[in-house]
């Protein structure tokens, strides 16, 4: 399935937001998720399941003024 | 300082951006003394850079104001102040939504939108406005209980475009805080904003920036508490023409 995370594309055999996270190796804590520009919460993570073609947001902490 | 249900004793707020290092921020926090710093959400990076300096900043013991910067819709805010709700576990926003590229003016009308969803969804929204009166009642009829009016353009460090404004902001709203975010370049500036009545100012690149933003986080501080000192003694009205000082009784006739 080609989905975009963090305007990359990839090819992912996930099919949940959580599993993906876990295939790209993304496993910091200090993360906060959206898909399709809509905020997903962390305990949601494993039940999102994912569409061809969905937009994931990662973000982290990051200085701001 | 009372802001929502919180006592703040600093009236100084700072950005953590655009510091030389993670290090020089930290010495300019711990200079200035303030409590509470803005920090912002991006993408993360493969180096989990983020999360370093996130791990950085709360060895500070700083309150955290995450804020909405960069972005230009009311969605973009929303969704990225949830999920700094749930990245630095506030229900604080500093609400931020850009209406024009160049000089990253608020777009009042999408900010009063973002302001009336997010204090429905239980956030404490710190709104980034301009210092109009009529904006400013829309905030708090949303639910807003702080404004932050700008001093000039983020980052210009011209210091205050519009006293006067700012001077009718304080008689409107005299119970509600007001923090000028934005535009101070200079201590004097700060001090200015403090003696016009504003309740504490919010900066980042004039200390960033700075030779020396260690000292110039001092000099913030004591300029802050200088005009708020300032403010409370009522300082004199201005007259147009002079008036001797010196008292003329007894002046000898020695001409």
């Amino acid at each position: 399935m080609k989905i975009t995370v963090n305007a990359q594309d990839h090819e992912v055999a996930s099919t949940t937001l959580a599993a993906v996270l876990l295939e790209l190796e993304i496993t910091k804590p200090a993360i906060a998720t959206a898909l399709n520009s809509v905020f997903v919460p962390r305990e949601e993570r494993p039940a999102t399941t994912l569409s061809e073609g969905d937009r994931i947001e990662i973000l982290a902490p990051m200085q701001g003024g | 300082m009372q802001i929502y249900d919180t006592e703040i004793n600093s009236r100084l707020l700072v950005g953590t951006a655009q510091y030389p290092s993670p290090a020089v921020l930290v010495d300019a926090i711990n200079s200035c003394r303030c409590e509470i710093v803005t920090v912002s959400l991006r993408r993360e990076n493969a180096d989990g850079s983020g999360t370093g300096f996130w791990d950085t900043l709360r060895q500070t013991g700083t309150r955290i104001l995450p804020n909405t910067a960069g972005c230009h819709s009311v969605q973009e805010a929303v969704t990225t102040a949830q999920m700094a709700r749930e990245l630095f576990r506030t229900n604080w926003i500093k609400l931020e939504v850009i209406g024009h590229a160049d000089n990253l003016q608020p777009d009042v009308f999408g900010l009063v939108e973002a302001a009336r969803i997010l204090c429905a969804q239980g956030f404490q929204v710190f709104p980034y406005t301009t210092d109009d009166l009529v904006v400013g009642e829309k905030l708090l009829e949303a639910g807003c209980e702080v404004l932050m009016p700008w001093g000039a353009p983020i980052g210009s460090g011209q210091g205050l475009r519009n006293p006067d404004a700012l001077r009718g902001m304080r008689a409107h709203f005299p119970n509600v805080p007001l923090i000028v975010d934005a535009g101070i370049g200079r201590p004097s500036d700060a001090c200015q904003a403090m003696e016009l009545g504003m309740d504490a100012v919010l900066l980042n690149t004039a200390i960033a920036k700075a030779g020396d933003p260690a000292a110039m986080a001092q000099a913030m501080a004591q300029a802050v508490d200088a005009g708020r000192a300032g403010y409370l003694a009522d300082p004199m009205e201005r007259r147009n023409m002079a008036i001797p000082s010196t008292p003329i009784l007894g002046m000898a006739e020695l001409a």
